[in-house]
């Protein structure tokens, strides 16, 4: 139940501190209520809003059933973005050979660059945090770089690349679904990362792999007894956590922009460590909070319009929110 | 050309410097700190808020320095006293900051600057820039040469030493992790005084290539400093036309150094032993 409580708290601070600004709380929480739940369309925009957070949130938490954090989502999320749109610009096939390509290219991208600390871990026994934030920056510097001086598409202003294919393009699901407006742009990422959430629900809780991975986490001297080799168990989880946090930047990609822009993910990276915390490191738990913080991504930009509060204040709380949930759970073990 | 580039060197220096000061106490004492990009940010809100309401730069000083160690003390009381995960609070600090920056954006008129000293030749700079090779010596003697020091190491090193010398290794590791605020806000503020104006992406990852020097420096404030200076350094270079390097591939020598050295293929960086660990 922590988890629920520390909501709870966010929401009564968050209302707290309108009030303390002389504005009326009652009609932030109504705004955030009917910005994402008065209708499909605005719902079915929560649900935008979620998918990359689902996939990073299910990154963070692979890694950490095996005791390893993935602080590097972020990078992984741009080389796989690039991975993605460098093929969609390069190839042109048929739409069904096409988007399992491009979408082959960028977990690949993202498997190598989440490996890559895995194996010095693994060889060298340098710790992942520090190195997946290295490799952090490293992506990004040479996106940007690629996107600035390579690939930039000729006569625009703001670095991105040109448009990909549009066989690569992920259908948006307005068109299946008649309760959604066309102009709605929820797609078919939304599908793949429902099937993620259902794929590591079953790999955690019925395959080997999964066995091991957690083992390795709980237990690591257990594992090695049982004969289970905890560094390449530490290669391929963070291979496996940087592919599917790689999938953010696929979303991205080849369902909303259908191009890579420089700098185009607002940090959910980070927001995925609050959303592993949040949903307590279970795939369904993952789902949940990857709404909560998909609404309020949402929300943030019309309670800064309508109701002149900066978004600063959801990260504000975001932040407190985090210090919350793992003191709270420090402070268990502690007394255990 | 050699006379940009040493004058660019020492600012670049500057705030890298403070930070991994910062870093250095807080990692002694056995405290992961991923909160210093945070913390300087902070330190750079809290020296435009206070500069620009009170049009003092020392009061901007002052209220930079105070936001930083509010900060910190916010990590230390998660990290120490509830033992939390100290990386996840690290960026959980880092996010906040931001949070509270977009919260509160402060009017864009320029700030009043440190004062300057003027060194023949090379140019005229910030008092901060002295400071930090005077802190530097200072925290290097305390470190190494004091016994205060050596119960800060003592904290890093082992989760039991002190405790058998009835000392307390939480006060100890609070006093790194409140230094820690201080170097850190130190260096942001030295940002906002130098360009005389905030802007939300004002640190740009400078807390992140902070940690780098202090893994770079072997935890060690000589070593840590000079790691920020050839950083400083590096980050220079694209005044000087290189022919076709791209100034991104300069960014990145810092990052790609650290993972050279974390994975021990050029010399060897020994982390302190009890970093990160609450219970033996």
């Amino acid at each position: 139940m922590p988890p629920v409580l520390a909501i709870c708290g966010f929401f009564l601070l968050c209302g707290i501190v309108l009030i303390l600004r002389g504005q009326n709380a009652f009609e932030f929480y109504k705004t955030i209520f009917l910005s994402g739940f008065s209708n499909f369309d605005e719902f079915a925009s929560v649900l935008f809003n979620a998918t990359p957070l689902i996939f990073t949130g299910l990154a963070v938490a692979i890694g950490y059933k095996a005791g390893l954090f993935n602080i590097g989502c972020e990078g992984q999320l741009y080389v796989a973005a690039f991975a993605a749109a460098w093929v969609g610009i390069h190839v042109n096939l048929p739409s069904v050979l096409m988007i399992p390509l491009c979408i082959c290219a960028a977990l690949l991208a993202g498997a190598i660059w989440g490996g890559i600390p895995g194996i010095i871990k693994a060889k060298f026994g340098a710790h992942e945090v520090i190195n997946t934030i290295m490799m952090n920056f490293i992506a990004l510097a040479i996106t940007n770089f690629l996107v600035t001086s390579v690939y930039r598409e000729p006569s625009q202003m703001i670095p991105q690349t040109s448009q990909i294919a549009e066989s690569a393009h992920l259908p948006r699901l307005a068109g299946m679904f008649y309760l959604i407006p066309a102009s709605n742009l929820l797609n078919a990422s939304f599908i793949i990362a429902c099937i993620c959430v259902i794929f590591c629900y079953i790999f955690f809780k019925h395959t080997r792999w999964g066995y091991e991975l957690r083992l390795v986490g709980n237990a690591p001297n257990v594992a090695e007894y049982g004969g289970i080799n905890p560094r390449i168990v530490t290669v391929w989880v963070m291979a496996l956590s940087g592919a599917i946090a790689g999938l953010a930047g696929v979303a991205d990609v080849m369902g909303y922009r259908y191009r890579f822009a420089d700098s185009f993910s607002s940090g959910w990276g980070f927001t995925g460590i609050a959303v592993a915390l949040l949903g307590r490191n279970h795939p369904f738990g993952v789902f949940a909070a990857a709404l909560l913080f998909g609404l309020l991504n949402k929300v943030a930009l019309d309670i800064e319009l309508f109701l002149n509060v900066p978004r600063g204040l959801f990260l504000v709380g975001q932040g407190l929110l985090i210090i919350w949930l793992v003191s709270q759970e420090g402070f268990t073990k502690r007394k255990t | 050309m050699i006379f940009d580039i040493i004058p660019s060197t020492l600012r670049m220096t500057t705030p890298i410097g403070y930070a991994t000061l910062g870093g250095i106490y807080s990692e002694r004492s056995g405290i992961i700190n991923l909160a210093l990009e945070g913390m300087m940010l902070m330190g750079a809100y809290g020296y435009v808020i206070g500069a620009h309401t009170s049009g003092s730069a020392w009061i901007g000083l002052t209220v930079g320095i105070s936001l930083g160690i509010v900060l910190s003390l916010l990590h230390a009381v998660a990290t120490i006293s509830f033992h939390a995960e100290q990386i996840v609070t690290g960026i959980a600090i880092n996010i906040l900051a931001l949070g509270i920056t977009e919260y509160l954006i402060p009017s864009t008129d320029r700030v009043p600057g440190l004062p300057d000293i003027t060194l023949p030749l090379i140019g005229s700079f910030s008092i901060l820039v002295y400071f930090l090779p005077i802190l530097m010596i200072i925290s290097h003697i305390f470190i190494y040469k004091t016994p205060w020091g050596l119960r800060l190491r003592a904290a890093g090193e082992s989760t039991e030493a002190l405790k058998t010398l009835s000392l307390s290794r939480e006060k100890w590791q609070y006093f790194g992790v409140i230094l820690s605020g201080v170097f850190a806000g130190l260096g942001g503020c030295f940002l906002v005084s130098d360009v005389h104006i905030f802007t939300k992406g004002i640190i740009g990852g400078r807390g992140y290539v902070a940690l780098a020097a202090v893994i770079f420096g072997n935890w060690r404030p000589l070593y840590g400093v000079s790691a920020c200076l050839f950083f400083g350094f590096a980050s220079s270079l694209d005044l000087i036309d290189l022919g076709n390097i791209p100034d991104q591939f300069l960014k990145i020598i810092p990052y790609l150094l650290t993972m050279v050295v974390l994975a021990g293929l050029v010399g060897r960086s020994r982390p302190p032993a009890a970093l990160g660990k609450m219970k033996s």
